[in-house]
Order: structure tokens, then C-alpha cells, then sequence
């Protein structure tokens, strides 16, 4: 295919994702190293009432906002170096707690306690995931043929479901005197609340997450148990392999390539995790990265918008998704090169 | 095909094996079973310790909604009617009825005309029937089983939430047929082209599908706010405020979906040998004709599945949404997130539980009628990416 007519069909597209994604990610790189501010001035302003003999004045200083011939407050924009990472990072605060060896108090930084929460969720879903996936794809391939496309309809409903929605629902079987609290309460005879409890609350986010994913994890490992090599599980058998052997080298060496598919799919999402911390509403206990980027940039109570610590949190972010994608790009590139050979 | 004797299992792990899928289907489904049969309790019922009073919702009942056995019969006869109807007889109709080369509008038509009748049957003719029957019914016709529809009569009818259905139904049509439209054309030039540029696009496209939303709205959102005065040298007074727009909402969508789309559609237009182009191109078309005429016809099993993920990213999307829109503008999810964050009563609680699954019901539409093209659409990324 030529040049140009490659260009027309990929065009389109292209464009879309230049305008709307590389722009938009040059402009938060240039941002994390600007403040907008309002423009403030301050005036003397006098007010006078009417007294006996004569008038009582007063005089006072205020600070009040320039405003352009359009009635709007201008605004100047200041390039600050890196102060915005400073204020996410707050650095002397952690120096200081490293200093004076109290570790917890750096997880009280907000930019800290995500990251701490992130990568815990993230490293502890995986091989949650994975495992999950691998069981059902292997319970399912056992089942009998007639029931088996029941069970993936039921199994894709936690996948397919809204992410938010999926969290309510299970949100809302635990907090409070959610039955299934109520039915551990039964159990255990105590008092048990979920919605005050972090480390609960952290737990149940991160079984949401397993149990969103699981059902994409297993999809994709039933479709390799498919073409798993016959001949090859029967030279095992007549090897006298026992049933976990053949899983543990015929089955999982040939599932090997999915899995790492998996693995990097999940971190990825797992990663940018958001609705969990929206949907289990626990902003106070745990946030997430991408959590704390949508906080700074939804207004506050005055109405502004932190747009420029958003764009250094949105970049510190980015900097694990580099990481995670580093291996990635390197197994691509390598295919690419062998498919050209 | 008789399993070879070493190859059959032992009872127990046979046995170990089913009971684990039981409860796996149990966890699987039972959220949201549950949060269906709350949604149609008072609140008291709705948020009892009991389990059984949730489900059997007797104080619900007391307050005169519920069904008997005799509606629950008929009831579920009715539907599983209805749900074998719409797979064996609706596909010949509508085979029949419809024109050639507009099966895809006979689809909607006839599905959309379905459903209007359903719904008059089920909710119109039935329940008038049942009424009458139940009266001279005795005991069978004693409510046993506590329901009511006022939350969604309240969710969807006073507190306006027919109006954030309408956007989300704006929103994901447009982001489907744009991303689409774009996607295919891209997805087709990029298969079909081995030279280094394609490779470089595909790498970069995978780089931008695994950004946080959050990093592109940082990017999107001084800018949407003050479009108007940055557009206006260009299109002069009437230039727009992109913020709260949903067109602007649409295109961002769109982008953001545009590396997976063309990711998953160029993996479907490979599996279509080259074979047919040369053969489309031999007989005097140009790429793009080529591509009209003889790839789209049978490339239609990779769109419809590449749509519903699209769909899907457009339905659920709550970040992009929620930090783009303004009030007037909502799509649902956002809306409930709205919802949830007010809720003071326990009536609040239980028009928050309906509103979910007034979300949730649609997808599950989704699931039943496209689980093949879900699972092959899961699959095709996996198997050869």
C-alpha cells in the first residue's frame, strides 16, 4: 500500500488522536511547570455614613480581581519551575518524617497514601486474578458441554457490568447493616462496621476488582485451553505425569503467553484504578492516583480548580505507567522485528 | 467420543470441580441479583438484616403492592414466552419483512417494535388480566411476594432521570458510529500495510491506550472552559464554550477509544486474506473501493463486536463524563454518582438502588443477546496480539 493511500485511511483517526491525546498530554506537561492565577489588586476603598456632626469614614484595603473589558477576572500565568511537584510530593514534610522516624506520618501526604494504596491494590489483585481466571476456565472446560454457555453468561455479567455500578452492589451488601455484615455479625457475635474500617474498606475494593476482572482473565484463558495440544497431554499421561503435573508443564507453559497478556492488561487497568474509591465512597481511608488527579480537578468549595497540581500528579502518575510499559513495548518490538525477518 | 479411561477424572475431583463453579456463579451473580430484588422493596425491606424479609418483603406487601402465585405463573410463562419468541420466530421476520441490503435497520425496527410490544403486553394487557383473575383466584391469588415499582416510578419519572437516559443514549450513539467510521478505515489501512510508519502508529496507539483518563481531562479541561475566548478570533462571537457540550464530550470519547479500536478491528480485518483485495484490485477497483465493496460486507462480525466495546467504554464511562458535563447535561452514571453522595433517607438509599439497576438492566440485555461476539471480541485481542 502506498504512502498516500495508507495516510487516507489512517487519517482520520490520527488526527482524532493527535488533537485529543497528544496534545492534550504536551499541554499537562507545560502545565505541571505553570500557575494561572487571578489577577489582584489592591485598593484603598473609603465608605462613609452619615454621622451627627460630620460624616464617620473608614478606610479600608481590599484585594479584588482585575477584570478585562468583558467583565471576566484576568488572569496571568507564571512558569514556577516545580513547585506543583513540591506541593504533591511535599518532600520536606517526608525528609522530616524520615528524619524524625515516624513512617506513618508520610502516608498521611495525600500523594503518598495513594501510591502506597495503588501499588498494594495492584500487586495483590494479580495473582488474585489470574488464579481466579485460571480455576474457572479450567472448572468450565470440566463442566458438561450443555451447560457451558450458561455459565460464561453468568460469568461475564461482572465484567460487562458499569465499574461504579459493580462497587455499589457490593458496597451496598456490606455497609451498614448490609446483609451480608449483618450475617457475619450473626457469626461471629460482635459488632462489625465496615464503612469506618480502612483497612475492611480496602479489602472490599480490592475483591471488587478481582471479581470484575476474573471473568476477562478467564474468557481469554478458556479460549487457549481450546488449543492446548492433545498429543502432547497424551505422551504425558503415558509418561505417568499425575494430573497436577500435566497442569503445572503441558497446560500453564502453553497458557504462558495469554497469562502474561493478562498480567499486563491488569496492571494497567488495576493501576488506574478510580471507581472503586468512588463507588465505595472512601476517600477519607483510601484514594487511589488517578483518584487524587480527578480530586484536584474538580472545583472546591471556592469554585477553583488546582488544575496546575493536577498536572503534576497526572505526570508523577504516568511515570509507573512508563514502567509498566517498558516490558511491553520491547516484546512488541521484538515480534515486529521477527515478523519482518 | 468416548474420554479415553486415563484421561476420565475421579469422582471428587469431578465433584470439587462443579461445586467451585457453583459458587463462583453464585459470587458472580449474586450482587446483582440482589441490588434487582431491593429495588423493588420499600425501604424498610430493602435494607432489613433478614434476608428472607428482603426477598419476601412483608411489610412491602402490608402496604398493598405484591404479587400472588398465580401472577408470578403467569408472569414468568409470559416472559419466557417472550424471550423464545425473540429468538426463533424474530430473526425470521424480520428476515422476511426486511428489504435487501437493509438488514441492519430491519434489526432495529423490528427489535425496537418488540419491545414496544412487550411492554404493552407485560405491563398494559397483563396486569389488568391478572387483576381480574386474582379476585376470583381465592388463595392462589393472595399476594405471598412484596412488590413495588414506586422507586422507579420516582427514579425515572420525578427526579428526571429519563434525562440523563436521553444523553447517555446521545453520548454512546455518537461515540459508537464516529469511532466506528474512523476506526475501520484506520484499522483496514493499518492491517494491510506493512511498512514501518503503521508499526509506529500501532506502538503509539498502545502507548496512549494505557494513559490515565484523568491525565487527557487535566489536558482537556482550561481548555474547554475558556474555548470560547480562545476560538473567538477564529469563528468570532458565536464561538462555543466546549465545556458541558456533549459533541465535545463525543469527540473526546471517541479519542480516547480510538487506540483500542483499531487495535481490535485490525486484528479482524487480518484474519481476511489478502487474497480477496488483490483479486477486488485486479478487477479495476481502487484500495478504498476495494475496501466498500468487498472487505466491509464481510468484515460485519468484527464491527458489531468492536461496537459493543465501544459502547461499552462510552455507557460506562464516569471520569470523563463526570468532570466534562455540567448538571443540565448529565449521562447516568455520573448522575447516580450524584445520587449516592446525597443519600440521607432510606428511600433516598432504595431510588439509588433503582437507578443502578435501571443502568444495569441494558447491559444485561447486552450480555444475553451478544455473549458470542463479547467472548470472540475478548479473545481476538488475546490470541493474536
Amino acid at each position: 500500500m502506498k504512502f498516500r493511500t495508507l495516510a487516507w485511511f489512517v487519517g482520520p483517526s490520527v488526527f482524532m488522536m493527535v488533537l485529543f491525546i497528544a496534545f492534550p498530554l504536551a499541554s499537562v506537561f507545560l502545565q505541571s511547570f505553570q500557575i494561572t492565577q487571578p489577577v489582584v489588586e489592591t485598593v484603598e476603598v473609603e465608605t462613609c455614613t452619615p454621622g451627627f456632626v460630620g460624616q464617620t469614614c473608614v478606610t479600608e484595603t481590599k484585594t479584588t480581581p482585575v477584570l478585562d473589558e468583558f467583565g471576566n477576572p484576568q488572569t496571568t500565568t507564571e512558569w514556577v519551575g516545580l513547585l506543583s511537584y513540591a506541593r504533591v510530593l511535599q518532600l520536606d514534610q517526608v525528609g522530616a518524617a524520615i528524619a524524625s522516624g515516624t513512617w506513618s506520618s508520610i502516608l498521611a501526604i495525600d500523594f503518598w497514601k495513594a501510591l502506597r494504596f495503588t501499588l498494594t491494590f495492584t500487586l495483590v489483585t494479580l495473582p488474585l486474578v489470574i488464579g481466579l481466571g485460571l480455576a474457572i476456565a479450567l472448572a468450565v472446560n470440566n463442566a458438561a458441554r450443555s451447560i457451558r454457555g450458561q455459565i460464561i453468561f453468568v460469568s461475564l455479567l461482572p465484567f460487562i457490568i458499569t465499574p461504579v455500578i459493580g462497587a455499589l452492589s457490593i458496597r451496598w451488601l456490606f455497609y451498614g447493616d448490609g446483609i451480608v455484615t449483618a450475617l457475619l455479625e450473626d457469626m461471629l457475635a460482635t459488632d462489625i462496621s465496615v464503612a469506618a474500617n480502612g483497612w475492611a474498606i480496602e479489602l472490599l475494593m480490592m475483591f471488587y476488582r478481582v471479581w470484575h476482572v476474573a471473568p476477562f482473565a478467564f474468557v481469554i484463558f478458556y479460549a487457549g485451553l481450546q488449543t492446548v495440544n492433545q498429543d502432547t497431554l497424551e505422551s504425558a499421561i503415558i509418561d505417568g505425569a499425575s494430573r497436577f503435573e500435566r497442569l503445572r508443564y503441558v497446560v500453564v507453559p502453553h497458557l504462558m503467553p495469554l497469562i502474561i497478556f493478562v498480567a499486563l492488561i491488569h496492571l494497567m487497568d488495576a493501576y488506574r484504578a478510580f471507581e472503586e474509591v468512588v463507588g465505595f465512597s472512601s476517600q477519607a481511608h483510601r484514594i487511589t492516583l488517578q483518584w487524587l488527579t480527578y480530586d484536584l480537578l474538580e472545583p472546591d468549595d471556592a469554585g477553583n480548580r488546582a488544575i496546575s497540581r493536577a498536572s503534576a500528579s497526572a505526570m508523577l502518575t504516568m511515570i509507573g505507567i512508563v514502567i509498566l510499559l517498558i516490558p511491553l513495548l520491547r516484546r512488541t518490538w521484538r515480534d515486529h522485528k521477527g515478523s519482518a525477518h | 467420543m468416548a474420554t479415553p479411561k486415563a484421561l476420565q477424572q475421579p469422582f471428587s475431583l469431578r465433584f470439587a470441580s462443579a461445586s467451585f463453579l457453583a459458587f463462583w456463579c453464585l459470587i458472580a451473580a449474586f450482587p446483582i441479583f440482589w441490588i434487582a430484588v431491593m429495588s423493588f422493596k420499600s425501604p424498610v425491606d430493602a435494607f432489613s438484616a433478614n434476608p428472607l424479609d428482603v426477598i419476601f418483603g412483608p411489610t412491602t406487601r402490608a402496604g398493598g403492592d405484591g404479587l400472588s402465585i398465580l401472577d408470578i405463573a403467569i408472569g414468568l410463562a409470559v416472559l419466557i414466552a417472550a424471550v423464545r419468541l425473540a429468538f426463533t420466530r424474530l430473526p425470521k421476520w424480520v428476515d422476511r419483512l426486511s428489504p435487501q441490503g437493509m438488514t441492519v435497520i430491519g434489526w432495529l425496527v423490528g427489535a425496537g417494535a418488540y419491545a414496544i410490544g412487550f411492554l404493552v403486553v407485560f405491563f398494559g394487557i397483563l396486569p389488568a388480566v391478572l387483576g381480574v383473575l386474582n379476585s376470583v383466584a381465592g388463595p392462589l391469588g393472595a399476594p405471598v411476594l412484596g412488590l413495588t415499582a414506586e422507586h422507579y416510578y420516582s427514579v425515572w419519572i420525578e427526579n428526571g432521570f429519563w434525562r440523563n437516559f436521553q444523553n447517555s443514549l446521545i453520548v454512546t450513539a455518537g461515540v459508537v458510529t464516529i469511532s466506528l467510521t474512523v476506526g475501520t478505515l484506520a484499522g483496514y489501512g493499518l492491517a494491510r500495510s506493512g511498512s514501518n510508519l503503521a508499526f509506529w502508529i500501532l506502538i503509539i496507539a498502545l502507548i496512549f491506550r494505557a494513559l490515565p483518563h484523568s491525565v487527557l481531562v487535566a489536558g482537556y479541561l482550561p481548555v474547554f472552559i475558556n474555548s470560547a475566548e480562545i476560538l473567538r478570533p477564529i469563528l468570532g462571537d458565536n464561538a462555543p464554550t466546549l465545556y458541558g457540550q456533549p459533541l465535545a464530550v463525543i469527540a473526546v470519547l471517541v479519542a480516547i477509544n480510538q487506540p483500542f479500536t483499531i487495535w481490535m478491528l485490525r486484528s479482524f480485518f487480518q484474519n481476511i486474506p489478502n487474497e480477496l483485495d488483490e483479486a477486488a484490485r485486479v478487477d479495476g477497483c481502487t484500495h478504498f473501493q476495494a475496501f466498500r465493496w468487498v472487505i466491509m460486507p464481510v468484515m460485519w462480525p468484527g464491527v458489531i463486536t468492536t461496537g459493543l466495546f465501544s459502547f461499552l467504554l462510552a455507557y460506562n464511562d464516569l471520569l470523563v463524563t463526570s468532570l466534562l458535563l455540567d448538571a443540565q447535561n448529565q449521562t447516568m452514571v455520573p448522575a447516580i454518582a450524584g445520587y449516592f453522595n446525597r443519600e440521607t433517607t432510606t428511600t433516598d438509599q432504595v431510588e439509588a438502588v433503582a437507578a443502578a439497576v435501571s443502568i444495569t438492566a441494558p447491559l444485561f440485555l447486552l450480555v444475553m443477546i451478544f455473549q458470542r461476539q463479547i467472548v470472540s471480541g475478548l479473545t481476538a485481542g488475546a490470541v493474536k496480539g
